[in-house]
């Protein structure tokens, strides 16, 4: 019944992962950057979610209004920082992007203190099995409203005009500016959308576990090894690996315990990514 | 060449003399020094061999967990001296302490080179921003683990022994001043007569077209375990004498701190100029100098600042101080330049 528990838990931790890392994918796949500042992004916009539940609102809304906000902010953020690093070496970017990753860890450390809070959202729990298996309804609605705005995006970006613009920059950015898509416009764009993903997901993690300014790293972590186990632009890839992802976790969690949990994400990149230098060393080929 | 051994005579004579003219910096001169061993080692693989590390931290830990742990585990049982969590219940005699430390400095410097060895083959296989995010994912890893493993301390941290009550207090910050600058000292030698032999060519190579590098015949990833095992080794080393300078190892805001010392090591290369030899140098100690200068005015703002800097650096100033000293006066970098061509580039700007 443990691992029942596990799977079903991890099957929805996964789904949120898998969110975040369809942001980072988007953003890597159009702008060729790693934004190391994506975990920070999430964290940020769980702190929207916990906020509007400080303040009597239930967090739900946090889901509509968190996304919002943080649009303004992946754009303001291209504005001032990104769009001087795109078309440069790939380090800098990820350098520049840790940069923001430190500040806004200590912004948000200093603007909601270093607690660790959690938005209650007050739903209750569902028990099946005979009460052997527990699980949150929080979790649920988490995993279906990340459903829902995954297909929301991906009906987005297959019929809008600004969706075909992101899908064109992505194929190729010169030829797309000559065909008169305004790149820069579709850079910011796509990094607010990036970033309004993070938020949705941030105010669903705020609902669902805890949030504190230092967790923005680990969520980092998971999507780029969600990225590269499923691949850019392969969907349903970053669904499943994203699920398998939590069921990792939760499996690791209970049998090492939970202080070894970040542990073994970091390790289980590093491993992943070694797995895969082997298996492409065996074709002269190397991870471009 | 007489002016340059002039100029290292001079910087020997100030180091040797610092801890006397300005005694009350000694701590502050001995953590510059680290800093400077660990922007050398990060600029090895970093500048030189183009494969950017954010793991180099993993190595300064490790080799900060073996020296405390050598030195207490040499004369005491390990788990007891945790389990007390630095209260006195073993007292190292000065014999004790200096035998401990000397060997566990030996042990921090050549077990990091050694592990460096054995994971290279699989890490420096990957390539630009995913030998970046693995060494990150290795450096994190690390942290996490030991601060889950009870025989160092966990959680709580790990108490490094006390410095023998020998000639009065003064003599902590002197003995570990002289450590770390001897170790800076030796560093920068063997450094300074790898760059001048062939391997600074291959590990240049390597960075300018590594596929090019192997096509010439060079064995890359033999140089690459080599170098990157060189940069371990002086790495570990620093993290030893850090650790007995602070006096207490905590796993993830000391030891393997990439918040902060992860980050500062790469900083400090970059602030210099990449692939230089003084470049690291210059860079960790105008960061040094800034930072206790100004972090006590930014109060508890200094992430904040930290952030700003880093991301001033990298966007407005990618080629360090290094590279715009090149910029402006060529000819002292043995650069031949021809006077009308330079006239005319800078009527062009």
């Amino acid at each position: 019944m443990i691992s029942v528990q596990a799977c079903l838990d991890g099957i929805l931790l996964g789904i949120l992962f898998a969110l975040i890392a369809y942001g980072m994918a988007l953003q890597w796949g159009v702008m060729n950057i790693i934004n190391i500042a994506q975990g920070d992004l999430v964290i940020l916009g769980g702190y929207i979610a916990y906020f509007m539940y400080l303040y009597g609102i239930h967090p739900a809304w946090g889901v509509i209004v968190s996304p919002i906000i943080m649009y303004f902010v992946g754009v303001g953020l291209y504005k001032l920082v990104i769009n001087k690093v795109v078309d440069r070496d790939l380090f800098i970017s990820i350098l520049a992007t840790f940069g923001i990753s430190i500040l806004f860890m200590q912004l948000m450390n200093f603007a909601f203190g270093a607690d660790v809070v959690l938005a209650n959202s007050g739903y209750g729990t569902t028990f099946l099995f005979d009460s052997n298996v527990v699980l949150p309804n929080s979790k649920i609605f988490s995993a279906f409203v990340s459903i829902i705005f995954a297909i929301c995006l991906v009906i987005y970006m297959k019929t809008s005009k600004l969706g075909r613009a992101i899908r064109a920059t992505a194929q190729n950015a010169r030829a797309a500016k000559i065909l008169g898509v305004d790149t820069e416009k579709v850079y910011a764009a796509t990094f607010g959308i990036n970033a309004a993903l993070c938020g949705v997901a941030g105010a669903l993690i705020s609902i669902t576990f805890t949030i504190h300014p230092y967790m923005g790293l680990p969520y980092t972590i998971r999507s780029f090894m969600i990225v590269i186990v499923a691949g850019l632009g392969n969907l349903p890839g970053v669904a499943i690996s994203g699920m398998g992802l939590g069921v990792f976790e939760e499996f690791a969690d209970y049998i090492l315990g939970t202080e070894f949990r970040i542990g073994s994400v970091f390790l289980l990149l590093v491993l992943i990514l070694v797995y895969r230098r082997f298996k492409l060393s065996k074709k002269r080929e190397y991870l471009k | 060449m007489n002016k340059n051994l002039i100029l290292y005579i001079t910087i020997l004579i100030f180091g040797v003399a610092a801890p006397f003219i300005f005694p009350a910096f000694k701590v502050q001169l001995s953590i510059l020094c680290v800093l400077i061993i660990l922007a050398i080692t990060w600029n090895i693989q970093g500048g030189e061999m183009g494969y950017n590390s954010f793991g180099n931290i993993l190595f300064y830990g490790l080799g900060m967990y073996l020296c405390a742990s050598v030195q207490v585990g040499m004369f005491f049982p390990l788990a007891e001296w945790t389990e007390s969590g630095g209260e006195k219940t073993f007292v190292h005699t000065p014999a004790q302490f200096f035998q401990g430390f000397g060997v566990g400095l030996a042990v921090a410097a050549v077990v990091p080179a050694i592990v460096a060895g054995l994971i290279g083959y699989s890490i420096l296989g990957l390539r630009g921003h995913y030998f970046a995010i693995c060494t990150l994912g290795l450096g994190v890893a690390a942290g996490e683990i030991s601060g889950g493993i009870e025989i160092i301390g966990a959680g709580q941290g790990f108490t490094t022994p006390p410095f023998p009550n020998f000639g009065g207090l003064e003599a902590r910050g002197e003995f570990f001043y002289f450590c770390s600058f001897v170790s800076l000292v030796l560093t920068f030698i063997v450094v300074k007569s790898i760059y001048s032999t062939r391997f600074k060519l291959v590990l240049n190579a390597i960075r300018d077209n590594e596929d090019k590098a192997e096509a010439m015949g060079i064995q890359t990833m033999k140089y690459k375990i080599i170098g990157w095992m060189i940069s371990a080794f002086f790495c570990g080393l620093a993290g030893g004498i850090m650790g007995g300078l602070v006096g207490y190892i905590d796993s993830t805001d000391v030891a393997f701190d990439g918040r902060e010392m992860g980050v500062f090591m790469v900083l400090m290369a970059i602030l210099g100029g990449k692939g230089t030899l003084w470049g690291p140098v210059i860079g960790a100690s105008v960061f040094h100098i800034f930072k206790e200068g100004f972090w006590t005015f930014f109060l508890g703002w200094q992430y904040v600042a930290l952030g700003v800097l880093i991301v001033v650096i990298v966007i407005y100033f990618p080629e360090g101080i290094m590279g715009w000293l090149r910029e402006k006066y060529p000819e002292r970098f043995g650069e031949v330049v021809d006077e009308a061509d330079r006239k005319a580039q800078v009527e062009l700007k």
